[in-house]
């Protein structure tokens, strides 16, 4: 699931990063296409916090082209990445992969969001039950009311409103 | 419970404190090479202009041998120029150079001439390609590979005489008594 | 002399902040009134001797008193004057200066303004600021003294960096900081509260426009930040989760749930203890962006120069502060009690999941930007984090909480009835999937999730607009009435409209930008025309020139449209010779639909080509736009008159500690 909804963020959110020169494009614009967002997922290992795709320093460059060869080559997208790693290890990986010491980053917002739950559910019980202590427990609901008291309603709590 | 509940946002923060005060101690630049006790990666470079022969990962099967990654643009590299030019002079160990990311093909070889070559063997890398199988992220980084061809460690940064005596020649006679 | 006088200054407003920050917090506890009363005095002289200080620096750099070591190493002579000054702040030592700056200017602004806060609250308060004053006084002057002199003086000077020589950058720094330290307002009434024992609607009162002030500099600060690296880094992207922006963006979140958490506390007087907390979380993750940024522990594009020893410093600042509130809430928090009960389905229930999703997100990202570290502290390797990671659970997690917004002020207090709610909204989600498929199918060549955003957007804003129209009784009245009514709309309310209805606006621009953004790139020769996005782009030729302390390449575009010219765009590629970077200045034309974005680069081949990139970048604008409007509408609620109640009378008898009740 995790993986679908990545590959549907890929498509929407990386702001297309272009230091890509005229030079190092494919003829071919599928194996192009591949090239780019196999760049995308590289990190230029000489820069802070960028993508090959979106730098400008030499070694990035050279990356660019060598991803782009061994496509030409015949390399699937699985086996360029996996070149990569085997050279600068998993840093390279702009999007961590997914194994026991990245557990903790992928797993952790699925618990932060049911601590989350769990907390306010906590919350609502505590509420309800000090409510009930206190004896002011809410009233039940009242049956729906009709438009004109609801306009009247309206009038009276306007003043009250936001 | 509650009071559980109240204290966690200080807990969490204490464990936070640590690992920042652990990160202070870390440079998170530094990146340790993945390819120690792995073979010389299948690299093969061409001569720099004007020099009859360079090298490949072949050449460095059969005897200790160091690997070292330099550019004429490179300043930390002038600074280890002098170390490398006594550990040629003294025959302590052969020297592989390889000349990386020259835009020019006339500066590596002016630069030579200009400083001196320590260099056994030199190879010209324009375009990265050995330099990316090697993993490198800078200059000067320094590769030392035993009889077999296999890189046993990585020195990033320049070789000063200091950690050459303490660290890195005694390396290589380990390496040579394997 | 000039350096050293504002060194002096420095130093004397150190002693000043000590001792506000003791006496007028043991006053508070002893009720002592002359104790109490030098919050106000100490304040200004704070504010009097660090606007010295820091005209002091300002000055050093306006006259290119190079002998000052922060001049030498962050400007040059032939910098233009907006830059000289903006450069004060554009390093690590000015920077800090800048931020005790406005620090002891919000601390006269609440000495000054607060005359209805009960004489206790604003001790407490004024002192804790103090302590952080204190604080950052202390490490500017072990660490970071910005008056260093260089002897001897250095002829020239090492110029700014050319990326910060830009208007935009300019003021991104002070707005951003505007919010951090607004957020320390926050924090230290938090304090104040905990230590007297009592949360209610007054001190939400009180707390509210300074939080509105901090939120709204924070939104401007933010989005300067991404403003400028759309048009300056040359491929419009906005956005990069570097782990400095995350830093800003942190903040805001934060920030924005203490807004709204906020109300609960002022309408119902319950969820004291989460709105405290957040006010906390909020200060403390601007000290912590502090940190990150001047430590040297995250590699990021925008970090200062990093030195071990700052960084130790700042975590021991980080352990005193954050430590000390979060154990005082651990503490004190738990005794807070509250009267308000709520059903799930209320304002108060839609608040709350407010604050859950918000907290949550906050939570992701700093999880996300701080895992690298946590791995390498712990030998796991080295890993990074980048956008993939972020978007991939932001984004979604924050869809939820967006589609409530929409409702959100539609729900009634305590008990709210959804069924009555979904038929007020039938015709919005019917217009909303219509538009949705719309989209689909018209621009279908772009993401899915660009059109779910699209969906999102146009869903908060028809919401927005139609609880303000219900609120006017539009079509139900008279349209004088409407009109009469909507004139009379508490001010803080067209906040809330406005600013739910601009983050639409920026949402929609988000979604837009992010989906369907064409690119080319290619060498072209003067003559050559290239189509983008129906647009025709005629490339007539590049000169060279010079600027005050640059040179550039500048080309020139003619662009048009079905043979009718739209513009010329003239990019420029410059280069500054003192630091050795080129600079690209994309050429921009901003339209409703989106922006044409023009690039020049290098000469290419020996026939007079160059490299150029062209990009259509639909609906940006909105994104500037929405975020204008959202400050807009922050900085209306800030005025509204209800948040500045007339000072009660003086009182001659011993001090009172009862919050007003307006």
């Amino acid at each position: 699931m995790r993986k679908l909804i990545l590959a549907l963020v890929l498509l929407l959110a990386i702001p297309r990063a272009f230091a890509v020169e005229p030079g190092e494009v494919l003829d071919d614009p599928v194996l192009e296409a591949r090239a780019r967002v196999i760049s995308e997922g590289l990190r230029c290992v000489v820069c802070q916090n960028q993508s090959i795709d979106s730098s400008n320093a030499d070694l990035a460059r050279d990356m660019r082209v060598l991803v782009r060869e061994r496509l030409t080559a015949g390399d699937t997208n699985q086996q360029v990445t996996d070149y990569m790693v085997s050279r600068y290890g998993d840093f390279v990986l702009l999007d961590p992969p997914f194994k026991s010491s990245t557990y903790a980053l992928w797993l952790g917002p699925e618990l932060i969001i049911g601590l989350g739950l769990i907390a306010v559910v906590v919350f609502y019980r505590r509420r309800s039950a000090s409510a009930k202590a206190a004896g002011t427990e809410s009233d039940p609901a009242p049956a729906g009311l009709s438009d004109e008291e609801r306009k009247r309603l309206e009038k009276l709590l306007e003043s009250d409103q936001v | 419970m509650k009071r559980l509940m109240f204290l966690l946002p200080l807990a969490v923060f204490i464990v936070l404190a640590g690992y920042f005060a652990i990160g202070l101690t870390l440079d998170p630049r530094k990146l340790p090479s993945v390819l120690i006790n792995q073979e010389v990666p299948p690299i093969s470079l061409a001569a720099l202009k004007g020099f009859d022969k360079g090298f490949s990962n072949l050449d460095l099967k059969g005897q200790v041998s160091i690997v070292n990654v330099f550019g004429s643009w490179c300043y930390a590299c002038l600074s280890e120029h002098p170390v490398l030019m006594r550990i040629k002079e003294q025959n302590l160990v052969p020297i592989y150079g390889i000349d990386w990311n020259e835009k020019d093909p006339d500066a590596g070889p002016r630069w030579l001439k200009k400083h001196g070559n320590p260099y056994t063997v030199v190879g010209a890398d324009p375009n990265s390609k050995a330099a990316i199988a090697f993993g490198v992220t800078g200059a000067p980084e320094t590769f030392f590979v035993d009889k077999r061809g296999v890189i046993r460690y990585k020195h990033t940064g320049p070789i000063t005489i200091s950690n050459w005596k303490r660290t890195l020649y005694p390396l290589i006679e380990e390496l040579r008594k394997q | 002399m000039i350096a050293e006088a504002g060194h002096f200054a420095l130093v004397l407003a150190l002693f000043v902040a000590l001792m506000q920050a003791v006496v007028p917090m043991v006053g508070a506890h002893r009720g002592n009134d002359m104790w109490m009363g030098m919050d106000k005095p100490s304040a200004y002289s704070q504010f009097l001797l660090i606007s010295f200080a820091f005209g002091c620096l300002t000055y050093s750099h306006v006259v290119s008193d190079f002998s000052v070591l922060n001049v030498y190493q962050n400007s040059h002579s032939a910098k233009p004057m907006l830059y000289k000054v903006a450069g004060v702040w554009g390093n690590h030592e000015g920077s800090l200066l800048l931020w005790v700056f406005i620090l002891s200017a919000f601390g006269s602004a609440v000495a000054l303004f607060g005359a209805n806060l009960p004489p206790a609250l604003r001790a407490r308060v004024l002192s804790i600021q103090a302590m952080i004053a204190v604080g950052f006084y202390l490490f500017m002057l072990l660490t970071s003294n910005p008056f260093e002199r260089l002897l001897p003086a250095a002829v020239e000077g090492r110029d700014l960096n050319p990326l910060l020589q830009d208007p935009g950058l300019a003021f991104h720094p002070p707005f951003l900081y505007l919010g951090y330290v607004g957020f320390s307002m926050a924090f230290s009434f938090a304090i104040a509260a905990l230590i007297e024992g009592r949360v209610d609607a007054a001190w939400a009162r009180w707390v509210r426009p300074w939080t509105l002030a901090a939120w709204s500099f924070l939104t401007v600060g933010i989005a300067l930040g991404s403003w400028w690296a759309y048009y300056e880094l040359g491929w419009g992207g906005w956005w990069f989760w570097d782990p400095v922006e995350n830093a800003s963006f942190m903040p805001w979140l934060a920030g924005t749930a203490l807004l709204h958490s906020a109300i609960v506390v002022e309408k119902r007087d319950t969820m004291k203890a989460w709105t405290i907390f957040l006010a906390i979380l909020a200060f403390s993750l601007s000290l912590l962006g502090t940190f990150l940024v001047r430590s040297g522990v995250l590699t990021s594009v925008h970090a200062f120069a990093t030195d071990p020893k700052r960084g130790v410093f700042i975590l021991l600042l980080l352990l005193i502060v954050i430590g000390g509130s979060l154990a005082l809430f651990a503490v004190r928090a738990p005794a807070l009690k509250s009267t308000g009960v709520f059903k799930p389905i209320s304002r108060e229930g839609g608040l709350l999941l407010n604050n859950l999703v918000l907290s949550a997100g906050t939570a992701v990202v700093l999880l996300g930007t701080l895992y690298p570290l946590f791995l390498d502290a712990v030998g796991g390797g080295k890993v990074s984090v980048g956008p993939p990671f972020f978007d991939s659970v932001f984004i979604p997690l924050m869809l939820p909480m967006l589609a409530a917004m929409a409702i959100g002020p539609m729900l009634s207090w305590k008990r709210a009835d959804l069924g009555q709610i979904a038929k007020r909204m039938r015709l919005a989600f019917m217009l909303t999937v219509v538009v949705a498929a719309a989209v689909w199918s018209y621009a279908s060549d772009g993401p899915f999730f660009g059109v779910i955003g699209i969906g999102i957007a146009l869903w908060l804003f028809l919401g927005t607009l139609i609880e303000l129209a219900e609120r006017v009784h539009l079509f139900k009245a008279p349209i004088g009435e409407s009109m009469q009514r909507l004139l009379r709309q508490p001010r803080a309310s067209w906040g809330m409209t406005l600013a739910h209805a601009g983050l639409a606006i920026a949402i929609a621009g988000m979604a837009g930008a992010g989906g369907w953004k064409v690119e080319s790139i290619q060498v072209m020769k003067p003559g050559e025309t290239v189509q983008v996005a129906g647009y025709d782009f005629a490339f007539k030729g590049a000169t060279r020139g010079q600027g005050p302390n640059y040179t550039l390449i500048r080309g020139l575009f003619d662009v048009s449209k079905n043979g009718k010219s739209v513009v010329v765009l003239h990019p420029e590629k410059r280069d500054y010779p003192v630091r050795q970077m080129p600079t690209t200045e994309a050429a921009i034309h901003t339209m409703l639909s989106g922006d044409l974005y023009a690039v020049i680069g290098d000469p290419s081949g020996d026939n007079g080509g160059f490299v150029t990139r062209i990009y259509f970048n639909p609906l940006v604008a909105w994104m500037w736009a929405g975020a204008l409007i959202m400050v807009f509408g922050g900085v209306i609620s800030i005025s509204d008159r209800r948040y500045r109640i007339g000072a009660p009378a003086r009182r001659t008898a011993k001090t009172a500690t009862a919050p007003l009740k307006a």
